[in-house]
């Protein structure tokens, strides 16, 4: 498989026809194109079905004040402004841009240092170490989430770490403190992405053209003017694929907080998906529910676009 | 440090059930019991069926349907392709939750709120913009020399797809199969929303909700975890290499 540009990177668009290949094989062949609508069609009708028409439902009764029961009424802007009104509403946004800086900013800097202390020393047992740094991304986040429950718990291991280095004094609850939850939690993702980071970074240092070290050094550059300048830039890809993929799961949270605090204490951790769900399916505010979804797809969107263009190839 | 809780949670599921746990302990002696009682509890005679059957049923079909859109859009150029392309990869960055939302009222009008047939349907749906990502990639790479010289031996289309192209596509294929087993096994508030009934849900789903029962009972947790976690720790293991290739190409829908 060739290096393709994740879709998360690359606007789509249709391959280029290489060396004009496509436009010289002749006129296109019109029955041919119709019958082969029969091919896209069961993607297209499942897609449309169960993913976009409910998605633009979600929309209209983001409009409406609705149950769930009873008909519903038209609400305008308000389940909207409710949201800039509501502060459980606008703090559980927070939170999860909060989380963006465990999922994503310390993850890829934890996998940009590794890569700058490993590069080219690692060449055997490489296969080994994949298998194990790519573990917590394959994992059900539910096990995950119970899991670090378990770890920062009152006589868990992260309490029982701390003491046998001296910090007996700081241990708690973790995910049970008011202002420290958010960070644990933060923490665990920050554990199940790291790995992810390094293995792509590293991957991707390894096609850098040793050529350009190698000019570098001509240049006096040092260790970490190399790594500036060259392995950062080189890998300047997989940052963004590393920032697309662990930005959407800082945004989509809900299976590890549903396990874990449960949006606790006291609305602490709340996060969009879990107060979607909440509002939907316990308290019948299908209105509330469906405009939070709507705000959390747009930031979505809009977070994606900036890593995109932050991370963007200046050359091209 | 990425083994610790793995080492954790193993320890602890060897304990007896009920048994207090402080941190890391190596147990007296290993109980193996926990194991079985964690599965009567837990209910996962009736959770794994449900994983098992859904899985078995979405990869083959979203696959499928995946692979004959990919073709339709990158080969054939059907019209309108690009359009299409741009329709499909927008619904990667779809948040699950502006879907569940919607999805299950219109489920509940037609019926199909519940049951497996809706769950599979959904992600299928839910899938669908990656997979036809992927296929479209992966045939729109294949060197057109070979679509060219079957098209003059006079083959159709469909030909074409059996006979030239699915034979070089096993990988793509089999990377997406693994992406598909991962993402349906994994699928947590979809299952939550759409089953009330407990007997239908799947292992993590019913796993979010054992929680809730079990909560200091940690021995017995872990190994409800340990159970959840094995079938896909095991497919990992076997298809590590289609794993690392499915994400690092930007998987980004789970």
């Amino acid at each position: 498989m060739a290096r393709e540009l994740s879709p998360a990177v690359s606007p789509p668009r249709a391959a280029p026809a290489r060396g004009g290949g496509r436009a010289a094989a002749g006129p296109p062949r019109r029955r041919g194109r119709a019958r082969g609508w029969l091919y896209v069609l069961p993607a297209l009708a499942v897609y449309l079905g169960f993913a976009i028409w409910p998605a633009l439902n979600t929309l209209r009764l983001s409009f409406l004040t609705w149950d769930g029961i009873l008909p519903p009424v038209w609400a305008g802007f308000s389940n909207y402004i409710k949201i800039f009104r509501d502060s459980a509403l606008y703090e559980a946004i927070l939170h999860s841009l909060a989380l963006i800086v465990f999922f994503s900013v310390i993850p890829i800097a934890v996998g940009l240092l590794m890569t700058a202390l490993l590069m080219g020393k690692v060449r055997r047992g490489m296969t080994f170490f994949r298998i194990i740094f790519f573990l917590p991304q394959v994992l059900p986040l539910v096990a995950v989430g119970i899991t670090w429950r378990w770890l920062y718990g009152e006589s868990g291991v992260v309490n029982q770490f701390l003491d046998l280095v001296g910090l007996g004094s700081i241990t708690r609850a973790w995910l049970g403190d008011y202002g420290l939850a958010l960070i644990a939690l933060g923490l665990i993702g920050t554990w199940v992405m790291s790995g992810l980071c390094m293995m792509l970074f590293l991957a991707g240092a390894q096609k850098i053209d040793p050529s350009l070290y190698e000019a570098a050094r001509l240049d006096g550059a040092g260790a970490f003017r190399q790594f500036r300048h060259v392995t950062v830039p080189g890998v300047r890809r997989e940052i963004t694929v590393a920032g697309v993929i662990t930005t959407i799961a800082a945004l989509a949270s809900f299976d590890l907080v549903f396990v874990t605090t449960n949006g606790g204490p006291a609305g602490q951790t709340n996060v969009p998906g879990l107060l979607v769900y909440r509002l939907a399916f316990n308290e019948g505010d299908i209105g509330g529910a469906s405009a939070l979804a709507v705000v959390l797809t747009v930031i979505v969107v809009a977070v994606v676009s900036a890593v995109r263009y932050f991370t963007r190839d200046d050359q091209s | 440090m990425v083994l610790v809780p793995f080492a954790g949670i193993v320890l602890a599921a060897l304990h007896p059930s009920g048994s207090q746990l402080d941190g890391l302990s190596i147990p007296d002696r290993w109980s193996w019991e926990t194991f079985a009682l964690a599965w009567e509890r837990g209910n996962f005679t009736n959770l794994m069926r449900s994983s098992v059957l859904i899985a078995l049923f979405v990869v083959p079909l979203a696959v499928a349907m995946a692979t004959l859109a990919g073709f339709g859009l990158a080969i054939l150029k059907v019209w309108g392709h690009r359009t299409l392309s741009f329709g499909f990869v927008m619904g990667l960055t779809l948040p699950i939750e502006v879907i569940v939302v919607a999805l299950y009222f219109n489920l509940r009008e037609v019926g199909l709120t519940n049951s497996y047939v809706g769950v599979i349907l959904a992600e299928a749906a839910l899938f669908m913009p990656f997979g036809v990502y992927w296929m479209q990639t992966h045939f729109s790479n294949v060197p057109e020399e070979l679509v060219e010289a079957a098209r003059i031996d006079g083959a159709r289309d469909l030909v074409v797809l059996a006979r030239v192209l699915l034979p070089i596509s096993w990988p793509a294929v089999t990377t997406l199969s693994v992406l598909y087993f991962m993402w349906s096994w994994n699928q947590f508030m979809l299952v939550l929303v759409m089953m009330q009934d407990p007997d239908r849900r799947t292992a993590p789903s019913g796993l979010g909700l054992f929680v809730g029962q079990y909560t200091t009972d940690i021995p017995l947790l872990a190994a409800a975890c340990l159970i959840v976690i094995a079938p896909i720790v095991v497919v990992y293991l076997i298809f590590q290499r289609s794993f690392v290739s499915g994400i690092t190409q930007g998987a980004i829908k789970g």
